[in-house]
């Protein structure tokens, strides 16, 4: 398992540069001017010579590469034109926000895709799974951000159970941070207040974020069951007496989650794309929401810092996600 | 003379497909004696597996027994309810040793875990916390090598001779009282067939077991059953000792196929003709189309099966006659 | 062909979603004459602000006062045509460059295949969010931004539709008989991707129609007066919740129109791939 490990990491690691190389490409290379357009819009001609000669655009294309990758890994993304400082700070501030809501989504999404996808196979053809399918598909054609605003005027305004925005009531303020996680910190602390709080907040945005999510593992989960009950194994373990339900949960659950689960990985990366706009909406004050400001603002270096990470966090989850495929399948671990 | 463990008598099997209903089996008889081995031959298509699926009671979806009983130690499976046949039959009162061992095990669960869990369900009461210990010993009987270390791996890193006997250990786990075989050695190479032929021969006469074995190849037939019952296309046709068939065989149909068996035939011939569809099988004895004593009443009436001698029985009325010279 | 027209007729849920396609596409085209209020794109008439829907006005008044299903008709004609620009340029990009890859080999494949890894390693929204700052914000800009980010998916069906089919006779038989590449790649190995082109394509419109009301609502899009579903939704958050219906409709409509593409392609997919259909 740990030479499996090492290998994927290997394996990464010209993702990451070739992301490297993206993100300066646009930086550097595509704008006319890419001094003029990092010191932002209404810098001075000083500025914008100070900023050329500090990133070296009058050196070669190569140098300059290499500078950038220098800074990157040293953790200088740039200091943000909208406030003035240094952008990595904003991305580690505001990051925690947006794992907390994406995983939270995912485990919604996996707790109730899996077995509603199970569900649907084994009664093959039957109402369930009619229906199953027929909102699988819708689900991945809701736009999230309609899908939240009309969230928030049915439990928001109109019922008033849920709020309608924030990540934790203002009355209750933050737990102490920790990990940077409201629920964890909140239960770390000891704040049952505070935790009620998150979670109530926390309710909307996930289950906005959770639902192309759902359904896509919902149908993958499905079509995995469906393939997975064909196979002889099932049938040589109904003749030697398993119980069904031992069959259907435990034995052929691990053979057909496999698909779903290496969707997972693609799945956060479309979650933390999504999460943007759902951020916007519940001014969820994650990465998204920094992104949307940076963008409105034309923080240029920002949007590409946000870029870099997201790209960087894929690429961990991807691995994680063989990691795990690895662990679920051990035919899969040897190969790789 | 006492009870046979299991008796089948007059079973019809029907499957409902998208192409209309297959009648898959006709009129099976077969009575499997205490501690003796059936085996039971016919060719591909002639509804062994399905006799097997209707016995353990996992025929699939849309397949119906139409007719007939399926008695086992006193109780009809055939008409049992699902439950039961779950809880106290499969995996308990009757093991079960799968035709390919490359397919049978399930993949990404350790093969120990696998096998634990029938012991979880069917083992007797009086065996609590020694199951691990029971399959170690068995794992052993078996000869599978290093049985505890067997336990942890996957159904990938044992061979097929391997497998077998790891489904054949499985089979024995809950010390079942039948033991169904289907074709288990069809898809292992000679010499290894050989070595779980024997292996089969030793446990059944230790362990005083009986056991239906399902098969196409006559020649293992010869080595391992004591009784052997023929089937074609759904229905019985002959049924006798062992040695009794192979010397003498009465139905046209199995003198035809015991003639074609490679340590027998003079040419490549087989038996003229092909196996008729279920879906539109002949009517009365199916074999009738290909038979070369066939007159027109056996399109007519289903023949039954009599008694041509003591223990021997022929589902035939002109067995007695000789087959023309070029089918001989 | 018959036969797959057939099979085609007889799964619900597609026939379903190709109605809406067509129907979202006569729409389109004669959005003008199906709108009641043509003018409602550009004209505002403040004392019809915020009627709730009517007989006059189905789906109500925006802040404007402009006939809101008025606007979600030309803003299909929208949709459809960003739909379509978006991924038929993302078709020209991606499915020569797959050709190339799967057909060329060695150090070429290896760099057009690292690249669209590269592209593909950021989510698409965030990368188009990226290429949109570089550029004046604005509906083209939204439209170069999102095909320049779709173009690898074309890229890697093609390219293993290629590789799947250099390995077959009839493509050593024509270079044997002396065919150009060009030949070989466009006019033999093509028309056998097609297929998967296709499915891909169609969902490819149904995303693109998603990602483009994304932006829209992000105001990287398109701008005021578009009659644009995104910016319609952006528009009406500040007038909730009394105003609803300003929110709801042109929702609605992404829902339908996304629906249906994605309906349709899941059952051409059927059709295509024979391993996929059984897990229907």
């Amino acid at each position: 398992m740990l030479r499996f490990l090492i290998r994927r990491l290997l394996l990464v690691i010209p993702s990451l540069i070739g992301l490297m190389v993206l993100t300066f490409v646009l930086v550097r290379v595509v704008p006319a001017d890419p001094a003029a357009t990092l010191a932002g819009e209404n810098s001075t001609r000083q500025q914008i010579e100070e900023i050329r000669a500090k990133y070296g655009f009058d050196r070669p294309l190569y140098e300059q590469f290499a500078i950038y990758v220098g800074q990157v890994l040293s953790g200088d993304l740039g200091n943000s034109a909208f406030s003035n400082r240094p952008v990595a700070g904003d991305v580690l501030r505001t990051l925690p926000a947006t794992i907390e809501l994406v995983f939270i989504a995912l485990l919604i999404a996996t707790l109730i895709g899996i077995p509603l996808g199970t569900l649907a196979a084994v009664r093959h053809n039957g109402l369930l799974d009619h229906v199953v399918r027929v909102t699988t598909v819708g689900g991945l054609a809701v736009a999230s951000f309609w899908f939240a605003i009309m969230l928030q005027l049915l439990f928001s305004m109109e019922l008033e159970w849920l709020p309608l925005r924030g990540r934790i009531g203002v009355n209750v303020g933050a737990p102490p941070t920790v990990t940077g996680f409201f629920l964890v910190d909140s239960l770390l602390a000891g704040n049952w207040t505070q935790f009620t709080s998150s979670l109530r907040h926390i309710a909307m945005p996930a289950i906005t974020l959770a639902i192309p999510a759902l359904a896509t593992i919902a149908r993958f989960a499905r079509a995995g069951v469906l393939d997975t009950l064909q196979r002889d194994f099932v049938q040589y373990e109904t003749a030697i007496g398993y119980p069904r339900h031992r069959i259907i949960w435990v034995y052929v659950l691990r053979n057909s989650v496999i698909a779903a689960v290496t969707q997972v990985g693609l799945l956060f990366g479309a979650l933390i794309s999504s999460a943007v706009a759902v951020e916007a909406i519940f001014d969820w004050p994650g990465l998204g929401s920094y992104a949307v400001q940076a963008i409105l603002s034309s923080d240029y270096k920002a949007v590409l810092a946000v870029t870099l990470v997201v790209g960087v966090i894929y690429a961990v989850v991807n691995i994680v996600v063989d990691l795990v495929h690895g662990l679920l399948d051990p035919r899969v671990a040897e190969q790789l | 003379m006492t009870a046979p463990l299991l008796s089948v008598s007059n079973l019809a099997v029907s499957i409902r497909g998208d192409e209309g209903t297959a009648s898959i089996l006709d009129r099976v008889d077969l009575v499997i004696p205490k501690g003796r081995i059936v085996g039971v031959v016919g060719e591909s298509g002639c509804g062994k597996s399905t006799l097997i699926k209707a016995i353990l009671g996992v025929l699939p979806l849309r397949s119906r027994i139409d007719r007939g009983e399926i008695v086992f130690e006193g109780r009809d499976l055939a008409h049992l309810d699902p439950a039961i046949l779950a809880r106290e039959v499969r995996g308990s009162a009757i093991g079960f040793i799968p035709q390919d061992p490359f397919l049978a095990l399930n993949p990404v669960f350790r093969v120990g875990a696998q096998m634990l869990e029938t012991m979880r369900w069917h083992a007797p009461p009086h065996w609590k916390g020694q199951h691990r210990q029971r399959l170690v010993k068995l794992l052993g009987a078996v000869q599978v090598p290093d049985p505890e270390g067997a336990l942890e791996r996957y159904p990938h890193e044992f061979s097929g001779g391997q497998r077998q006997r790891l489904l054949i250990a499985a089979a024995l786990s809950c010390q079942p009282r039948l033991l169904i075989a289907d074709e288990p050695t069809t898809a292992l190479d000679v010499t290894t067939q050989q070595q779980v032929l024997k292996l089969l021969r030793d446990l059944v006469a230790e362990l005083d077991l009986s056991m239906l074995f399902v098969t196409h190849d006559f020649g293992v037939v010869a080595q391992l059953c004591d009784e052997v019952s023929v089937i074609y296309a759904g229905q019985t046709v002959e049924a006798a000792p062992t040695r009794g068939l192979i010397d003498g065989a009465a139905h046209p149909y199995a003198r035809m196929l015991l003639a074609c068996h490679p340590d027998r035939a003079t040419d490549l011939g087989g038996i003229p003709g092909s196996v008729p569809s279920a879906f539109a099988p002949p009517p009365g004895c199916r074999f009738h189309p290909r038979c070369p004593l066939a007159i027109t009443d056996c399109a007519a009436t289903r023949p039954a099966l009599e008694a041509q001698s003591t223990g021997h029985t022929v589902a035939c009325p002109r067995y007695a006659l000789p087959l023309p010279e070029a089918a001989a | 062909m018959k036969l797959i027209v057939i099979k085609f007729l007889r799964d619900t849920p597609a026939v379903l979603g190709l109605a809406i396609v067509l129907f979202g596409l006569f729409v389109a085209v004669f959005a003008d004459q199906l709108a009641p209020h043509p003018d409602a794109a550009f004209s505002s008439n403040l004392l019809l602000r915020f009627k709730p829907p009517s007989a006059e006005h189905w789906f109500g008044t925006d802040n404007l006062g402009r006939d809101i299903f008025s606007r979600v008709i030309l803003g299909t004609r929208s949709a459809f045509i960003i739909a379509i620009t978006v991924v038929g340029s993302a078709m020209l990009i991606g499915v020569p460059l797959g050709l190339l890859a799967g057909h060329l080999g060695g150090w070429r494949t290896e760099t057009i295949m690292r690249v669209t890894d590269i592209v593909l390693a950021v989510p698409q929204l965030i990368l188009a969010l990226a290429l949109a700052q570089l550029m004046k914000p604005g509906l083209m800009t939204a439209m170069v931004a999102l095909s320049l980010t779709y173009w690898p998916f074309f890229t890697r069906t093609v390219y293993a539709e290629t590789r799947r089919l250099k390995s077959s006779l009839f493509v050593e038989a024509l270079q044997g008989v002396g065919a150009s590449t060009t030949r070989i790649l466009f006019l033999h190995v093509l028309p056998n991707a097609a297929s998967p082109i296709i499915v891909r394509a169609t969902i490819g419109m149904g995303f693109t129609i998603l990602t483009a009301a994304v932006l829209g609502f992000l105001g990287v899009g398109a701008t005021p007066p578009d009659p644009d579903w995104g910016l319609a939704i952006a528009e009406s958050r500040k007038f909730l919740p009394e105003t609803w219906w300003f929110a709801t409709f042109p929702g609605l409509a992404i829902l339908i129109a996304v629906l249906g593409f994605n309906l349709l392609g899941d059952g051409l997919r059927d059709l295509v791939d024979p391993r996929l259909r059984r897990s229907r």
